[in-house]
């Protein structure tokens, strides 16, 4: 229990906005009718997978300073489930984009720096495949997830707020300040944060220690 | 604008707000006075009272659905599947702690 106790919260909090997610109280706004409710697991994706890609990053820093492989396993399976949340965000963007946008992948300077840094990450895993020893492997590809790390911030956050943009937040339009937010589903909507973050975190962890038994035994034999 | 006056005196006498002559020239040479102030909230107060109300009522929401009860549909079929996802990995983290008992000794 002692090391286990955020799983149990994540699956908590997670019931919670799928429960309040569904049948609590939201905002009647034109254009988003119902749709207002995938602020709980659409926008979530993408905070989890920074999250996530954050706690990469701080392992490809400790790689290359203490050259532990222990720390390049953490580095590739968080930025794996991150790549797999980069996705599921994507999906469900474009599904509610096709909805209250017309189009599911309008022209829109958020949409396409979120696609170039899928792409960066993408990159990533080919580029991992490309080396045989495991040491070279390593430190190569710490840096570079340091590296698109460092482009994939500003490009999200930054660009798009340069200029005209669809999606909330950019471009003038409302987001997440304290007064662009609803009250009622900020109280799903930070616990949905929490929740889906843990629970990213929670199958990174797990490919990490199968991973880490994986290596044991083969070190074994 | 005498004749503006008289039926407003008359308006006065007979809705019942004031007989009084003095007191009605009173309200009346104050409203002239300020006649640019009422104007602007005049317009102000105008156009508000019933724009929200239709509004709001108007965009369409899935009131049906819960007024049916099959909201709860929806509501059971995510969860199952979240169940399911959740017993998936607790079961995955029996494994992989059984693994690493056995691979510890």
């Amino acid at each position: 229990m002692k090391n286990n106790w955020w799983k149990i919260l994540a699956v908590v909090l997670l019931t919670y906005t799928i429960y309040f997610g569904l049948m609590g109280e939201v905002p009647r706004r034109a254009i988003l009718n119902e749709s207002i409710r995938n602020l709980y697991f659409h926008v979530p994706m993408w905070f989890s997978m920074i999250g996530l890609l954050s706690v990469s990053v701080w392992n490809a820093v400790k790689y290359l300073r203490t050259n532990d492989l222990h720390y390049d396993l953490r580095t590739v399976e968080f930025t794996n489930v991150s790549i797999l949340l980069g996705l599921l965000g994507c999906a469900t963007g474009a599904v509610w984009a096709r909805v209250t946008w017309g189009d599911w992948w309008p022209n829109d300077p958020k949409l396409n720096s979120v696609a170039i840094s899928m792409l960066m990450y993408f990159a990533y895993l080919v580029l991992r495949g490309s080396f045989e020893d495991p040491q070279k492997r390593a430190r190569i590809s710490a840096v570079y997830n340091i590296l698109a790390f460092a482009v994939f911030i500003p490009l999200i956050f930054v660009l798009p707020r340069l200029t005209d943009s669809l999606h909330p937040g950019n471009g003038g339009n409302p987001a997440f300040s304290q007064y662009d937010l609803n009250s009622q589903m900020r109280m799903i909507f930070y616990p949905a944060v929490v929740g889906w973050g843990l629970l990213g975190g929670w199958i990174a962890t797990l490919r990490v220690r199968i991973r880490a038994v994986e290596r044991h035994m083969e070190d074994k034999a | 604008m005498e004749k503006f006056e008289k039926q407003v005196l008359k308006l006065f006498s007979v809705s019942g707000i004031s007989d009084d002559y003095l007191h009605n020239q009173l309200i009346i040479n104050t409203m002239k006075k300020y006649k640019f102030l009422f104007l602007l909230l005049g317009f102000l107060f105008s156009a508000n009272l019933f724009a929200q109300q239709n509004v709001t009522e108007e965009i369409a929401m899935a009131d049906q659905l819960r007024a049916d009860g099959k909201i709860w549909v929806v509501v059971a079929v995510i969860s199952i599947i979240f169940a399911g996802i959740i017993l998936f990995l607790i079961n995955m983290e029996r494994k992989v702690s059984k693994l690493e008992k056995q691979l510890k000794k």
